[in-house]
């Protein structure tokens, strides 16, 4: 279903905005075998449920931050700044209960 | 006379040869492969019902353009398959071979179609570029020569390609598996998978527990939460794929219609009805509902092709659950980590083209324990070995 996202500088905005950036991965020491350099690289943990998540607010801004999302309903439940500051706003509790 | 039911409803064994999880196109095809081959104490466990997921979902076009050999090669197979395949299941699967058509609106979408057509044609599949005039006559109402953002500067004709009734497929696959020997088991969640010393010993659902030695990973979706299950990751992450069908018009368009520029590819059903749709959505997701802004593109794109169609409505809409993998190709076979599961996953956007292949050729490999040719480079240890095989560029709007 389309959905908002609640990007730190701009506010509610609609999904299609916003670029998927995928889950944060930890970059491998470079001393890593080939299969955990491959694992890096294609794995996903996939998780049917909550997870965090980078998005890219592609059509304003140009803000890379993180949010946390239910990827089987879709719903936000927090959206972070990549330094960790929440800034989850009234507005958008009201997106995710109208959501709901 | 009383109607007779597809397959029979079966108490569930404690134990079976082959457990195969998923009760889509691939799972009941390998399921029916295998009674082919006179392995027949097997289950098919579906959680919903037969063709729930991908497989009533799909929009069923049938085709082998694929861009490398090795693509090339095993959906040609099944498209040989599927040609036969009403007769060898004795069920009218609808299979309508009026053609495909991949159009390019710029010259580096003619020189990708180009190097498609040479792979194609020496792989022996009927495939060529054409022409404005050319694609006119075999389209007459596709917008070639009138106004146009993107105008069409050429197609990759695939005269074999076309579409089915998917519905009809795995019906018949299903009944095919029961005449067989083989359960069918729908309602039946898989929660849990044993291993032992690195062997897959039973196969746990909510209806009880299985010991099995051979487990099949077929699902789409959930294909990542299964293997997850015997401790195994693979490269696949979960994405909707939208599609549409329009109300019922007069046959006009014989052809399916594919436009990467344009992000949209389209056709129309026996029953008149146009099935249009376009690329999996941008972010990862489980969730199965449509969305305004896919409809909005989508009819936009298509009013390019065909501007004509600007005042017919829209019946439904719909998504399907994709399990992409970085390549565009699926992972099929087993693993060195545990012994006795197989899989075959990954299917992304273009799996139900390839039920037949998939599963006559995972059949051929848990009843021998060898892995036929065609399907050595589909294996997941590829990843890790820096074997891809890259499909995106013939894959990633056309399915």
């Amino acid at each position: 279903m389309s959905f908002q996202i609640d990007c730190p500088n701009c506010g509610c905005r609609p999904v299609w905005e916003y670029h998927y950036g995928g889950t944060p991965r930890q970059r491998p020491e470079s001393s890593a075998t080939e299969r955990q350099w491959a694992e890096y690289l294609y794995n996903r943990p996939n998780i049917a449920g909550e997870q965090t998540e980078w998005w890219y607010h592609r059509s304003a801004c140009k803000l890379w931050f993180l949010v946390r999302r239910d990827t089987r309903t879709n719903q936000v439940l927090e959206t972070k700044r990549f330094d960790g500051t929440a800034v989850t706003s009234e507005k958008s509790e009201k997106a995710v209960q109208s959501a709901e | 006379m009383v109607a007779q039911r597809m397959w029979q409803e079966h108490e569930l064994k404690d134990q079976y040869d082959v457990v195969i999880i998923g009760g889509g196109v691939h799972g009941l095809a390998t399921a029916y492969y295998l009674t082919q081959l006179g392995v027949r104490n097997i289950a098919v466990l579906e959680a919903k019902y037969v063709g729930f997921g991908g497989s009533g979902r799909n929009t069923a076009i049938v085709r082998s353009n694929y861009r490398t050999p090795e693509g090339i090669a095993f959906y040609d197979l099944s498209v040989k398959l599927y040609e036969q395949l009403a007769a060898d299941l004795e069920f009218n699967v609808m299979f309508s071979q009026h053609g495909h058509l991949t159009l390019a609106h710029n010259e580096k979408g003619v020189t990708g179609l180009t190097e498609r057509a040479n792979t194609n044609q020496l792989m022996g599949v009927n495939s060529r570029i054409i022409f404005p005039e050319e694609i006119q006559r075999i389209v007459p109402d596709l917008n070639v020569f009138g106004h146009s953002r993107f105008p069409i500067q050429a197609a990759l004709y695939h005269p074999p390609g076309g579409i089915i009734r998917h519905d009809a497929v795995v019906w018949a696959f299903a009944r095919g598996v029961d005449r067989g020997g083989g359960h069918v088991h729908q309602k039946t969640e898989v929660t849990g998978i044993e291993v032992q010393n690195g062997q897959v010993e039973a196969v746990v659902t909510n209806r009880g527990r299985i010991k099995t030695k051979a487990v099949l990973n077929a699902t789409a979706g959930y294909a990542g939460i299964i293997s997850r299950m015997v401790g195994l990751e693979i490269p696949i992450e979960t994405h909707p794929l939208q599609a549409a069908v329009t109300e019922p018009l007069k046959p006009f368009l014989n052809s399916v219609i594919v436009s990467s520029t344009l992000h949209v590819y389209v056709s129309q059903t026996d029953r008149g009805e146009l099935v249009l749709g376009a690329e999996v959505d941008d972010h990862a997701s489980y969730s199965l509902r449509g969305t305004l802004s896919f409809l909005e593109g989508a009819a936009t794109h298509l009013l390019e092709l065909f501007p004509h169609l600007a005042n017919v409505k829209i019946l439904r809409q719909w998504a399907g659950l994709c399990d992409m993998t970085p390549d565009y190709s699926p992972i099929m076979g087993g693993t060195p980590d545990v012994k006795g599961f197989l899989m075959t996953v990954g299917w992304g956007t273009y799996g139900f083209k390839a039920g037949p292949a998939s599963g006559y050729l995972m059949a051929e490999l848990i009843a021998s324990g060898k892995t036929p040719p065609k399907l050595e480079p589909f294996a997941l240890t590829r990843f890790y070995e820096d074997r891809l095989v890259g499909e995106k560029a013939a894959a990633s709007v056309s399915h």
